[in-house]
């Protein structure tokens, strides 16, 4: 009886040891910019409530974002990019499920500016496309910011943009993650 | 046999418990988080606009915002090309419309059919939200119009009460799905002075107004008001509409056709003078254009 609680409790030790690998966020900060130089305003919007997740043991890294969650300065802006461009009804979560490819080159233990490369897939609008970049973990004070730049291709994921407005909207929006991640307990 | 047997099948149980748990860890880590119910969200969008033709619809203008709108009844198209199927007599409104909280609108307006001025307030204290929330949205609308035309006749005593109009209507509306809203608005329109004896000073109506979305930019809308009392057989009409909400980038077109010339609601309930089935149709348009004169705090 004894040694079954031993074992259990070293069992719970482990998982409870692996779980600290983690690190999460649900506020982390997302956001795209399809401005053209003919657009009469700007067309940006930003999201403070993504989700994110980092597997420091497995480099496995994921996303989800509620589209519904992006804040445009112009209401009709917002209303536009729901009902018209996104369809967030239709389609209410983007996610990005993938992995930093050069993991093992990024020291979790140490503080520092870590470049990495991160592969995987994305899905926008019910599209699901394979995508790479590169990007930043930043080790800080027990915590990993995760930054990159990437572009999107309004195309690829089937955004329709009708030809009355289709020089006022860049065709690939660029996108800036900038999540703060808290050990997951 | 038991005791030890049913151990280490617990065991076992709680063992491969933690396996399927570890084995989805690395599969989703999202779900590790992710675990809230879906919250409760506010239905928006059910028209693509405040009016669905001529009558208030379900939907409020965002907070911040205001919208300015133009509005055009024309002549009727039985005149023929003499009168350019009616586009030769115009008749218009110009209003413009404040979104104060999300469920809280106002707005005012001038018409030059009676050249008469409107005030009006919107508000719902129920919304229509998903995941256990309201099914319906429930809203109320309080307005009132003045009539600033020369008095009739200025020989006798005139009363400044006789030049206004009051009107209050209960909104119900549900946005069925992506591409069907339909909503009930009964009406009560009191008429401080009307012009006849024989006309009542209040009137109640009953509204059935709908939208059926054809592509993303674009809809068929409906809208008619049944009246209960105040009709003149010959004289006036149940007023209705048939039109399209055209989308562009700025602007929403509602492109219709309507026997009603008065756009307030005190005009187009009591004073809609021609019929349909006798061919006196009207062809308008509404133009609304959203103007953002607050800053987004969202945003931050």
């Amino acid at each position: 009886m004894k040694k079954l609680f031993v074992f259990l409790a070293s069992i719970m030790l482990v998982f409870k040891m692996q779980a600290q690998d983690k690190y999460f966020t649900k506020a982390g900060k997302i956001s795209f910019d399809a401005t053209t130089a003919k657009s009469p305003e700007n067309i940006d919007g930003i999201n403070k409530t993504s989700i994110c997740v980092l597997d420091t043991k497995t480099g496995n890294l994921q996303f989800s974002v509620l589209m519904k969650g992006f804040e445009f300065e112009r209401a009709l802006m917002q209303e536009h990019f729901n009902e018209n461009y996104v369809e967030s009804n239709k389609f209410p979560k983007s996610e990005f499920k993938g992995a930093i490819l050069n993991n093992a080159s990024v020291n979790y233990s140490k503080e520092g500016t870590y470049p990495v490369k991160v592969k995987g897939s994305l899905t926008i609008h019910g599209v699901t496309k394979e995508v790479e970049t590169d990007g930043k973990i930043i080790v800080k004070g027990g915590k990993l910011n995760a930054v990159a730049d990437f572009s999107v291709a309004l195309a690829d994921y089937n955004i329709s943009v009708p030809s009355l407005v289709a020089d006022k909207l860049a065709k690939t929006a660029k996108i800036k993650v900038d999540c703060l991640l808290d050990p997951l307990k | 046999m038991s005791i030890h047997i049913k151990k280490s099948v617990i065991f076992i149980f709680i063992l491969s418990s933690f396996a399927a748990k570890a084995q989805q860890q690395s599969d989703d880590l999202l779900s590790l988080v992710d675990k809230e119910k879906p919250k409760k969200e506010y239905v928006k969008y059910a028209f693509k606009s405040t009016r669905v033709i001529n009558g208030q619809s379900m939907e409020f203008l965002s907070p911040g915002t205001m919208d300015f709108r133009i509005l055009h009844r024309f002549g009727q198209l039985d005149q023929g090309y003499k009168n350019f199927f009616g586009l030769d007599q115009a008749s218009m409104r110009l209003g413009f419309d404040f979104g104060l909280y999300r469920n809280l609108m106002v707005g005012v307006g001038r018409s030059t059919y009676k050249k008469e001025l409107d005030g009006y307030f919107k508000y719902a204290p129920v919304m229509q939200a998903t995941n256990g929330g309201s099914p319906v949205t429930l809203a109320v609308v309080g307005g009132i119009t003045m009539n600033t035309s020369p008095w009739a006749d200025p020989t006798i005593d005139n009363y400044f009460s006789s030049r206004l109009a009051y009107y209050y209507q209960v909104i119900v509306g549900r946005k069925f799905s992506e591409g069907f809203s339909l909503q009930l608005t009964p009406t009560m329109v009191h008429t401080n002075l009307v012009q006849l004896s024989s006309q009542p000073n209040d009137v109640f109506a009953l509204g059935l107004g709908g939208r059926l979305k054809l592509t993303r930019r674009m809809a068929i809308t409906w809208d008619y008001y049944h009246l209960f009392n105040g009709i003149e057989k010959g004289v006036n009409y149940d007023p209705l509409g048939i039109g399209i909400d055209i989308e562009t980038g700025g602007h929403v077109f509602q492109l219709h056709f309507s026997n009603s010339t008065g756009m307030n609601e005190r005009a187009f309930i009591t004073e809609t003078t021609s019929s349909w089935s006798k061919g006196e149709i009207r062809f308008g348009f509404n133009l609304s254009r959203i103007f953002q004169i607050k800053h987004n705090k969202n945003r931050g």
